[in-house]
């Protein structure tokens, strides 16, 4: 075998298993790794009929967001949506929390109240339209009920969890240095699960946002989940993949703020030894 | 001597009815102020669970314990306990765990400024007893093993215990480091006076410790044998080597084989060398 370098190097190379890696081959494949769907999506649209009904392209797209934006007030299109998001998302984290410690502390809140919600989250929140329509009215609380319910429950379980895992080592060393119980539950356990909640509050704003399409269908006119809508009843393609582009973008954006916050809260989780 | 920790009739049994596990049966123990008691034994012979009932972690069902004269009824500083791992805070630097307690209304109740600054005095006392000073304001993840746990037994000493559990404290650690450990515990229980419960699994961290080694048999979970270690209150290394350190280790490890079910292992064993030839 003929090598180009007469030094081999004991590195070993990216493709053996879970092989070191720089960070600028990193970006590298993770450039392609986006670049690639784009030029698939471009061949894809350019081949066999010209129909941008059916297939619009990146250069359509690119059009009807920069017509969005000039013509339809696209701005208000995202706040709006935003708004509905976070609001939902926050109502939910509020009380989500409290809950959460609770029944990851305490066996009877536990077994009052983990099952019950464990059957309510395979409940289709899609079908709640029609019962939110009814007890709450078509305004905007209806639309944060709808994201409420696609977040809350699953939510819970998951803090839950993240409070459950814990160490009993470290409440137990609390116990034995005189902590009462509330100071334990502030102390040690509450400390303990915050990396974990933080981060169970990234994943479902995720979902947060998967919910959108469905919350605003109840009676909205404005939003990019009803905006995509629309776009459907007058098949607009190009307008459904702005609005589905935007809302994923939205989503990394928010993503990459919540692992932001973990590594500036948590400093100590991100140390080298 | 004045009597710091008394066992009577301790059983315990966890789970009821068909699961129902008995740990525990008719211990009985009475440990001295300051003494340094070691209990070993084959695992699963209850312990860990005696001792997590002395520090009130966990109920007994039958007997009494009683902690300085007063009956357990769960945990309190009086009892500070070490474990073998995950039980420092990691969000919390090292002089921070240190000083954990204090931060806790128990141990905000002395508030005059002397008492607070005779406080502080003794987390840096704890800190430079342990070797810990230029790790004061380290996260404990960026700690090794030996160091992690040098900070826990410098928290559960923070608050004055009368009484020291551990439960295989240094169970994680190298030999080199362990060896280590043994002379500081040995200095702190010098220095601090407190009454020293240790458990461990290792009969040479037992002897090398301890002024009395408890051993433990199972099925169920029971005192077998209690001896007097016959070596000079103050240890070191070299005692290892020494006849009557070989001779105990010895006879205590031939009775954990005795008493543990090994020898069915080994009964086992010969059987199957036995069908081979
Ligand atoms: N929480 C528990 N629930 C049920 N059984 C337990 C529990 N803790 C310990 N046991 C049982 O009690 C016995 C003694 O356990 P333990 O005290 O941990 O032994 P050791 O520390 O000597 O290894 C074992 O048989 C173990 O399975
Ligand atoms: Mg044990």
């Amino acid at each position: 075998m003929r090598r180009k370098s007469p030094q081999r190097s004991a590195r070993p190379g990216i493709w053996s298993i879970r092989g070191p890696m720089s960070r600028r081959q990193y970006w590298g494949f993770a450039l392609v790794g986006l670049l690639l769907p784009l030029l698939g999506w471009w061949l894809l649209s350019h081949m066999g009929t010209d129909d941008s009904v059916f297939m619009p392209s990146p250069l359509d797209v690119f059009r009807r967001l920069i017509q969005w934006y000039q013509e339809d007030d696209l701005l208000a299109d995202m706040w709006i949506s935003i708004y509905r998001v976070t609001a939902g998302f926050l109502l939910s984290a509020l009380i989500a929390l409290p809950l959460g410690l609770l029944i990851g502390t305490f066996r009877p809140v536990q077994a009052m109240l983990e099952p019950l919600t464990d059957f309510i989250r395979y409940m289709p929140a899609v079908a709640f339209i029609p019962l939110v329509m009814l007890w709450i009215g078509i305004d905007e609380s209806s639309k944060i009920a709808i994201i409420w319910i696609g977040t809350f429950f699953q939510m819970v379980l998951m803090m839950a969890e993240d409070v459950r895992r814990v160490p009993l080592a470290q409440i137990e060393a609390a116990q034995t240095m005189g902590a009462t119980r509330s100071e334990i539950i502030q102390r040690v356990i509450f400390q303990s699960a915050k990396p974990a909640l933080l981060d169970t509050l990234r994943v479902t704003m995720g979902w947060a946002w998967t919910y959108l399409v469905v919350a605003e269908l109840v009676a909205a006119n404005s939003g990019l989940g009803y905006s995509i809508l629309k776009a459907q009843r007058f098949l607009q393609t190009d307008k459904i993949f702005v609005g589905i582009i935007l809302i994923g973008l939205i989503g990394l954006v928010m993503d990459q703020l919540f692992r932001f916050a973990h590594r500036k809260a948590f400093p100590w989780l991100y140390l080298r030894k | 001597m004045t009597t710091k920790i008394e066992i009577k009739q301790v059983g315990k049994v966890f789970g009821e009815g068909k699961q129902a596990v008995e740990a525990l049966k008719d211990i009985n123990l009475t440990i001295a102020d300051n003494e340094f008691v070691t209990f070993v034994g084959a695992s699963g012979c209850g312990k860990s669970t005696l001792l997590r009932i002395i520090g009130g972690l966990e109920y007994h069902t039958a007997g009494e314990v009683l902690a300085s004269g007063e009956p357990v009824y769960g945990p309190g500083a009086d009892r500070a306990m070490v474990f073998q791992h995950y039980s420092l805070y990691p969000w919390l630097k090292v002089m921070e765990n240190i000083k954990f307690s204090r931060q806790l209304k128990h141990g905000r109740e002395e508030l005059t400024s002397s008492e607070v600054e005779k406080a502080s005095g003794r987390a840096d006392a704890l800190l430079a007893l342990m070797g810990l000073q230029a790790a004061a304001n380290a996260y404990p993840n960026q700690l090794s093993g030996g160091m992690q746990q040098r900070v826990a037994i410098a928290r559960a000493l923070m608050g004055r215990p009368e009484i020291l559990l551990m439960d295989e404290p240094f169970g994680a650690l190298d030999a080199q480091t362990r060896e280590v450990m043994h002379d500081l515990i040995l200095h702190v229980h010098k220095l601090e006076k407190a009454t020293i419960v240790f458990v461990t699994h290792d009969v040479e961290e037992a002897i090398y410790l301890g002024q009395r080694v408890v051993l433990m048999a199972p099925r169920p979970g029971r005192i077998d044998t209690i001896y007097d270690v016959p070596l000079p209150a103050q240890r070191d290394q070299d005692m290892k080597h020494s006849p009557e350190f070989l001779a105990l280790k010895k006879e205590i490890l031939a009775r954990i084989r005795d008493t543990s079910g090994m020898r069915t292992d080994q009964s086992m064993l010969e059987q199957l060398n036995m069908e081979q030839a």
